[in-house]
Order: structure tokens, then sequence, then C-alpha cells
């Protein structure tokens, strides 16, 4: 099953969200918002087929944040563009008010997470974001972890009502979930495995796959599984798979505090503690560096998730 | 021709109303409410088109939008007088399991309440974002909404006026209270706003002024408000108001922004008032 993973090629995960926008900009009800960041998130198509359900706000996130919940209440699907840094920690209380606490059908996408946006360093690089959007109150959050995962998961939350935050990235990315299904919420199964759980989310599932071959030449079984709704979260994925393993990992590019491994140690505490190990940044800032580099410095490489795996069984005793 | 001595009349219960509801809750937002309570009558029994079966997405009919939050008690009593939901439900101001929660919200499903508010600065670009709703589903009525002179010291809000302005979103009509009061003091001494009109205009909004607590003004300039939508602008109102307008001992002072009267004090506040359509 690992050996049928194969990277067809790359793409960046934010042009699997421009080509998710062309798949679905012929609804009448969907208005795409950007705050001066349409060329980075890929919504050339949509501006110039439906000038008139394209929105430019300027520099301006809050008041797009706004209109967006304005936009929703008038019965349109307004998708909200910009860097997930503008598109959460500096309009949480907009967001909070006008559209979570408000349960407004807007959709806020996000590109340039982590520290894979790489070069322009820590002011842009949110790690703490999917934590900030997990902890509101209706709040659907999707982390893709490629180019096709994200155009599924962009034409879904079109059709899903309510809040959601969709999560994705800035740089060339291996692509492998062509003919896998999407559904919100429910977790993609890669790989069965009996030693260990990893789960993964975002450009870390492909390290995971990466991880789960090389352990596998050294004869550990990974129970590989992609969680790209971080919430609500696939709980019975979660305990089935370590109820059968007794052990886990959790991967992400976000800090370790509030991210995927939270999330799922959470319910793992709660009905079948087993040892987790985590595969996320350490409670620090990033900075510039290559995409590649970066993972490697704050411990996201492949490498770092083989020794994860290998703790992990270790603790089981 | 609107009965300008009926809609006064619905004014003082409305006043009654906020009184008697914070009094209740022995906590709420009296001073702004009343000074505004001429104005949301206006707007509810006058100028707008709007349906009280309520429908979030308010096609074919003016919407509204609180931004300034905090005088809830208003709003709830003018939602309730014009047939949105029981009159009788003012009973639950503030308390535990209502619907009236202290900032309005669509949480509990009040009728009326599009978005919740309380948070300063974010009705008006809700409010245009609806606007631009309205204008892609080729539906002719207008957005108003409503913000504190306070409230003008956000950010968001000079975002938002920006936007309206560069876009001409000429469905949407903003008015501004200026009671010149926020918590801390006057305006003046907090944080002055200057010529506030003059800064609408300067970002493309047609500016009007009013007398909020003179009745037959009111009525009027909302009548051009409308005629002047549809033409390139949006149009912003500057609202002379009196905090605590209608009870005397709140009036001209900012110590009535969210204060509680007591219990002989509300009398004397219900002296001053007629009860014009039977309390709650």
């Amino acid at each position: 099953m690992l050996d049928n993973i194969q990277s067809t090629g790359k793409k960046a995960t934010r042009d699997g969200f421009g080509a998710g926008i062309d798949a679905i900009a012929a609804n009448e009800k969907v208005v795409v918002l950007t705050a001066d960041l349409a060329g980075s998130l890929k919504i050339e198509n949509f501006i110039a087929n439906y000038p008139e359900r394209y929105v430019q706000t300027g520099i301006a996130e809050a008041n797009m944040m706004g209109i967006a919940a304005g936009l929703a209440n008038g019965g349109k699907i307004p998708f909200t563009t910009t860097f997930a840094n503008f598109s959460t920690g500096r309009v949480y209380d907009q967001i909070r008010q006008s559209i979570a606490y408000s349960h407004k059908n807007v959709k806020i996408c996000a590109s340039h997470a982590g520290l894979t946006l790489g070069e322009d360093g820590a002011t842009h690089q949110i790690l703490e974001d999917i934590g900030l959007m997990r902890m509101l109150p209706g709040m659907t959050v999707i982390n893709p972890c490629d180019f096709h995962q994200t155009q599924a998961a962009t034409m879904a939350i079109a059709e899903h009502h309510g809040p959601c935050y969709l999560r994705f990235g800035r740089p060339s990315w291996p692509m492998f979930t062509a003919d896998m299904p999407f559904v919100i919420g429910k977790a993609l199964h890669l790989s069965e495995g009996s030693d260990v759980s990893i789960f993964a989310t975002g450009h870390l599932v492909w390290k995971a796959v990466e991880a789960a071959k090389a352990l596998a030449a050294e004869g550990i079984s990974v129970d590989l599984i992609n969680i790209h709704t971080i919430k609500p979260l696939d709980e019975a994925a979660v305990l089935a798979s370590v109820r059968k393993t007794g052990c886990l990992v959790s991967c992400e590019e976000h800090n370790r505090y509030g991210g995927l491994g939270d999330a799922i140690a959470q319910v793992v505490v709660n009905n079948h503690p087993a040892p987790q190990e985590y595969v996320a940044v350490n409670d620090t800032f990033g900075e510039s560096g290559e995409p590649e580099q970066l993972l490697e410095k704050y411990g996201l490489s492949t490498e770092n998730i083989i020794a994860a795996a290998k703790k992990a069984i270790a603790r089981k005793g | 021709m609107a009965d300008i001595a009926q809609l006064k009349a619905v004014a003082s219960q409305v006043r009654r109303d906020i009184v008697r509801q914070v009094a209740n809750a022995n906590s709420g937002h009296p001073g702004g409410s009343l000074g505004c309570a001429d104005l949301l009558v206006a707007l509810y029994f006058d100028s707008m088109t709007h349906h009280t079966d309520f429908r979030m997405e308010g096609h074919h009919e003016d919407m509204f939008y609180l931004s300034n939050g905090h005088i809830s008690p208003l709003w709830y009593s003018v939602l309730a007088r014009s047939g949105y939901f029981p009159v009788a439900e003012l009973n639950t101001f503030r308390q535990l399991n209502s619907r009236l929660q202290g900032h309005p919200t669509t949480h509990e499903g009040l009728p009326g309440v599009r978005t919740a508010s309380g948070s300063l600065g974010q009705g008006l670009s809700v409010a245009i974002g609806a606007a631009l709703a309205k204008r892609l589903n080729n539906d002719p009525q207008l957005v108003f909404c409503l913000m504190g002179d306070g409230e003008q010291q956000e950010g968001q809000v000079w975002e938002a006026v920006m936007f309206a302005g560069h876009n001409k979103v000429d469905n949407l009509v903003a008015i501004v209270d200026r009671n010149n009061q926020q918590i801390d003091g006057s305006l003046d001494e907090v944080l002055g706003l200057g010529d506030l009109g003059a800064k609408y205009a300067a970002f493309g909004w047609e500016v009007l002024r009013m007398d909020g607590n003179n009745m037959e003004e009111v009525v009027a300039t909302l009548r051009q408000a409308r005629s002047l939508a549809g033409k390139g602008k949006p149009i912003m109102i500057d609202m002379k108001t009196e905090m605590g307008k209608g009870v005397d001992y709140m009036e001209g002072t900012h110590k009535w922004h969210g204060k509680a009267p007591d219990a002989a004090l509300t009398a004397r506040a219900m002296e001053q008032l007629a009860e014009t359509l039977g309390d709650f």
C-alpha cells in the first residue's frame, strides 16, 4: 500500500487552491475577496472571468473579514484570501465576533502558512494559526497536504455550510492524492500498519510518507493516517489506529502547542492513553531560509519523523 | 407622510423600555441607548422597508446593522415593539438563558439580528458586505449602519470608510452618533475626531448632518439620505445627540454610559417618560 504512494510531480498547495476556485467559480454564490494578494493566492482566473464577484479590499484584512460576514448574510459564499498570518492572528477578533460567533458561511483561505513560506522569515511564518482557529467554536479547520487535496478541499468547503479555515502553503510540493477521496472530517488512511500510528497534516504528510517507507525498510510497520481536517477531528479513526498500534506520532508544520498534536492527544488521553511523540516546532518563531533547510533546522524532517516513531515504539515498554 | 406625533409616542415607550430593561438587569448601557432612540424609531417605524417575519438574507428589504452593540436595550425594544419578538421578552435582558444578550448576537437566534456586535469597529465592514450582496442580487433596498463616535477611533472603521468611498457603495447609509461621550470621558479629552464629516467627505462620502433628538429632522434627513442613494457615493449622517436624552439626570454626562439606575431613580425616569404602548 505504501509503495503505491508515489509523487507525480510538484505543485504548490496554493495552486491547488486556485484550481479549486476555478472549479467552483461558476457558482453564482461564490464571491472571492483579497487584501492585495490576488497573485499569491492564485485567483487571477476568477478575477478575469467573474470580476463582478471579486472584491479587492486593499491592505485591510479586518475590513475584508467584516465584508465577508456581510456578504454571507446576503446569501453569498465568500472566500477571503490572504497569507495565513493575516488571515488569523491579525484579524482574530473580527473572525471571532463577526464570523465564528455569528456562524457565518465564510471561507477563510490562508496561504503561506508555516515555515515553508521560507525566505520572508518569522514575521510571516505563522505557526500558531491552527491553534487559534481550532479554539473558535463551530470553526472547521482544514490543512490539506498537496495540490490535489487542496483543490478538493476548496471545492468541499463551498458545499459545507459554516465558517471554515483552509490552510495551505507557498512552495512546490510533491503531489500524490490525485485519486484519493476527500471528505471533510474524514481521515485519509494512507497505509495499514501495526507498530506505530503516524498522524500527519499539511506539507508534513509527504515527509511522513517518506518516513513510513524508510521505517518499512527497517521492518517497522506504520499505520499512516492523513488528518487533513483538524476540526472536527476524525476521533474514530485516531482511536482505531492507536488501539491497534499502541503508540503514535503527530506531524505538523505548526507550534507544538495548540495544533494537530494537541488535538489528537486530547482524544487519546481521554479514551486510550498511549505514548505520543510530537513532530512540531518547539515553541519558537521561525527565520529566513529555504523551506527544506527550515524543516530540518526546526525538527520537521523525514529523519525527525523516523526518530520520533522509534521513540514512541520504545516507550510502549 | 410620517405621523411625527406617533413616532414620538413610540420613542417615549422605547425610552421607558430602555430604562426598565437596564434597571431589571441591574446592568447595561442606558445613556447611548436613550440618545439614539429617536433614530431607531424613525428607521423601524418610518424609513425602512422590513419584514418582522425575520429572514437572515433580507432580500428586498432594508437592513439595519448596529455596530455599537452596547446600546442593545434600545435595539431590543425597537425590534420587540416592531413585532420581531414578544415585548414580554424584554424582561429577560441580560438574564441567563436569554436571547437578549448583553450585546446583540445571532447565537441564540434572536429575530432581527444578523451579526454579533459589541467589539467595536466591525459593523460598517459587515454592512458594506451586505450592501455588496444586495448589488449582486439586484436588490435595490438599502443597508443602514449605526456607529458610535468613540468607535470612530477604531482603525477598522477607516478601512471600511476608504473601501466604501473607493467602491462607490451607494446603497449604504452610515450614521454616527455624535454624543461626544465615551467611557473615559468626552471625546475631546480622550481622542478627538475633529471635523468627522469632512473626513468622510474626503473619502468620497456624501455627508448629511442632523439633530438626532429632533424627530421631524430625523425623519426628513433619512428621506433625504434615501433620495441620495444610487448616486455613486455612500452616505454618512453626522448625527448629534444628547446622551441620556429624556431622563434628566442622565443627560449630557458619560456617567450613565454603562450603569443601571436604582429603584428611586428608575421611578423618577418613569415620571419623565410617558407610557404610550404599555410597559413590558
